[in-house]
């Protein structure tokens, strides 16, 4: 076993809305990433994948806010920082975060190049201009981005390039977590894959040492990321090994995942796409059983009784259904 | 490219360039070497190169290809927003004539779009019933009595899984993007043409509800018998939904025919490259080639 770099246990957040009601959007998620491995966070809209990337790098700005659990970054208990402590000390350094529409975020009066000074002299002001000069380039040339990006204006850069610039700023101080949250989503596939490609390149290099990559698409997270999670209504209702989780998926909300997927391969054509009928249940007042209960097919009347728990299967995998795996299998095998 | 001399379609056979031979089948809509160029001189920019389609009644068919190809070009041009330089469409036979608003507005009756991004599609000042009521209106029901509407509509939310009684008296942006999307199905359903245009109707909402729209394209297009044009830049969308895939690269078709000879072997390096780019599952994804 590799050494954890983050480590999150029983991580509780919530939102306090206007009217004073509480949103628990997160909700006791626990998770370890080791050195050298990526987790991948599937789920629909609204089921806390951004929510608990905000939280894990303690984040907190109203509405957000920390209610319980704590959270490790190699070694480091960041738990309670505040959030303008967690900015100057944590963001950049110990944990890098790409937003989603990240490519808009960039300054369009500003040279790419200065965009990178204001972020490494924000960490350390006494940094020279040309050293930061030379970080930068070895940075971009590393990642196989052309040092002239850098005298540009991001007006100049096309979408894909401008998502991959901002991925190469975001890792210049030397991250050791990289959390990208749909950094893909608005890209065509092209640029889609050459933004994959620079993400497992960061990998390999070992420029960061572990990876969280949030996103819908199962194709794209089973080619990315080693772990995956599944999240439905702020729980961690799935989590294994990427192959196991999209090949063998166990909870009925994963399998569901599995049954829209789309890809161009033989004998997939016109194959019924499985859509998961409903929605997610409003989080301001949660089911008290099990939460997909109201959407599963193979309810039965136990699930809407208690809250259900996570049972571990093998070394490494755990999934939330009252269920046995063995019941899983039988149900599913039936189904078909 | 076969040249013909039957552009009004009474020969769908001789007609059809890719092969698949829908015979029966009426043909619906019919380009011919339509152009169009942006600028002058040095700074001519062809953005449609000499396009030529037959689309048959019920068919569903997909432009691909990446951002800059033209796709959003030639879908302007066929509704009818941009004119285009060179080249005829012909609708239902007849060569199609927008010279005057109003002969737009019989037009538009007959093709209808569904856009990408749902959030800028709507009016924000129209509650949903008005939205669903212009659509009423505009296929002439406007002397209708009030409850004969209300059905209608109720029985077009139904058919997209909306509660009529829950939109009622709610404005676009109170919906998330699945349900505004499902919306402007209802909006489709309930105008019936024999033309929907969907250019990448699923790329900004997630996989699941992209599962649910899909299916709900499908199955108007059962219903109604309408043709259906995909423009999209996800080959395996395509793949998914076609039975006619069009690969389109600087204004112009390089290969067409049917998913399975297009996606499955494809000739072209282009239509390869496209293929490559999608993250595959079962086959492993080659990421060199970028």
């Amino acid at each position: 076993m590799g050494k954890v770099i983050l480590e999150v246990n029983e991580l509780t957040t919530k939102y306090i809305t206007r009217f004073g009601e509480d949103v628990y959007a997160v909700d006791h998620v626990s998770l370890k990433v080791e050195e050298g491995k990526s987790l991948g966070i599937a789920g629909e809209s609204g089921c806390g994948k951004s929510t608990l990337a905000l939280s894990l790098m303690g984040y907190y700005f109203p509405p957000l806010h920390y209610t319980s659990g704590e959270i490790i970054i190699d070694g480091h208990n960041i738990t309670g920082m505040k959030p303008d402590d967690v900015r100057k000390s944590i963001l950049g350094t110990e944990i890098a975060y790409i937003p989603q529409a990240a490519m808009n975020a960039l300054n369009p009066t500003q040279k790419v190049i200065n965009i990178i000074e204001d972020v490494v002299q924000a960490h350390d002001p006494s940094k020279k201009k040309k050293d930061i000069y030379d970080l930068a380039r070895a940075g971009f040339e590393k990642l196989g981005l052309p040092a002239d990006v850098l005298q540009r204006y991001p007006v100049e850069l096309s979408g894909g390039m401008k998502q991959r610039t901002v991925i190469a700023i975001s890792v210049i101080l030397g991250p050791k977590v990289l959390i990208a949250d749909e950094p893909s989503s608005a890209l065509d596939v092209t640029s889609q894959k050459m933004v994959i490609k620079m993400l497992r390149n960061l990998m390999d290099n070992g420029m960061i040492k572990a990876m969280i990559f949030i996103t819908h698409e199962l194709p794209l997270l089973y080619n990315v990321t080693t772990d995956i999670m599944v999240m439905y209504a702020g729980q961690i209702v799935e989590k294994g090994a990427a192959k196991e989780t999209v090949f063998d998926p166990l909870h009925p909300y994963a399998k569901g995942l599995m049954g829209s997927i789309i890809v161009p391969e033989a004998g997939l054509r016109g194959v019924k796409l499985t859509a998961i009928p409903g929605v997610p249940p409003n989080l301001k007042k949660p089911p008290s059983g099990c939460r997909f209960a109201e959407r599963c097919k193979y309810v039965h009347p136990e699930c809407k009784a208690s809250s259900v728990g996570v049972t571990t299967v093998g070394d490494n995998r755990t999934y939330r259904c009252i269920l046995s795996e063995k019941e899983l299998r039988e149900v599913y095998k039936n189904a078909n | 490219m076969p040249t013909n001399n039957d552009p009004v379609g009474n020969n769908p056979v001789g007609n059809n360039p890719v092969g698949n031979n829908p015979v029966g089948k009426k043909l619906c809509l019919s380009v011919k070497g339509l152009t169009k160029e942006f600028g002058f001189g040095r700074q001519k920019n062809v953005a449609v190169n000499k396009v030529d389609m037959d689309l048959y009644e019920g068919e569903v068919v997909s432009i691909v290809g990446e951002s800059g190809s033209g796709k959003t070009t030639l879908s302007k041009m066929l509704l009818g927003l941009i004119n285009s330089t060179e080249g005829d469409i012909y609708f239902q036979g007849k060569k199609r004539d927008i010279s005057s608003y109003s002969k737009k507005q019989e037009y538009w009756k007959n093709i209808q779009a569904i856009f990408q991004d749902p959030f800028s599609s709507y009016n924000i000042f129209n509650k949903i019933d008005a939205v669903l009521l212009d659509c009423i209106n505009m296929r002439g029901g406007r002397r209708l009595p009030q409850a004969k509407k209300v059905e209608m509509m109720t029985e077009a939310c139904s058919f997209v899984n909306l509660k009529y009684e829950e939109m009622t008296n709610k404005y676009p942006f109170e919906l998330s993007g699945g349900q505004m999307q499902r919306l402007m199905i209802a909006r489709i359903f309930l105008l019936k043409p024999k033309i929907l245009l969907a250019d990448e109707p699923t790329s900004m909402i997630d996989a699941c509800s992209r599962a649910t729209i899909l299916d709900m394209l499908m199955k108007l297009r059962d219903e109604t018998g309408m043709t259906l044009i995909f423009i999209t830049h996800d080959i395996g969308l395509a793949y998914y939904v076609s039975d006619q895939v069009f690969i389109m690269e600087h204004g112009k078709f390089v290969e067409s025919g049917s998913p399975d000879d297009v996606i499955l072997h494809p000739r072209e390096p282009y239509t390869k490259r496209l293929i490559n780019d999608v993250p595959k599952i079962y086959e492993e994804w080659d990421l060199t080639t970028v």
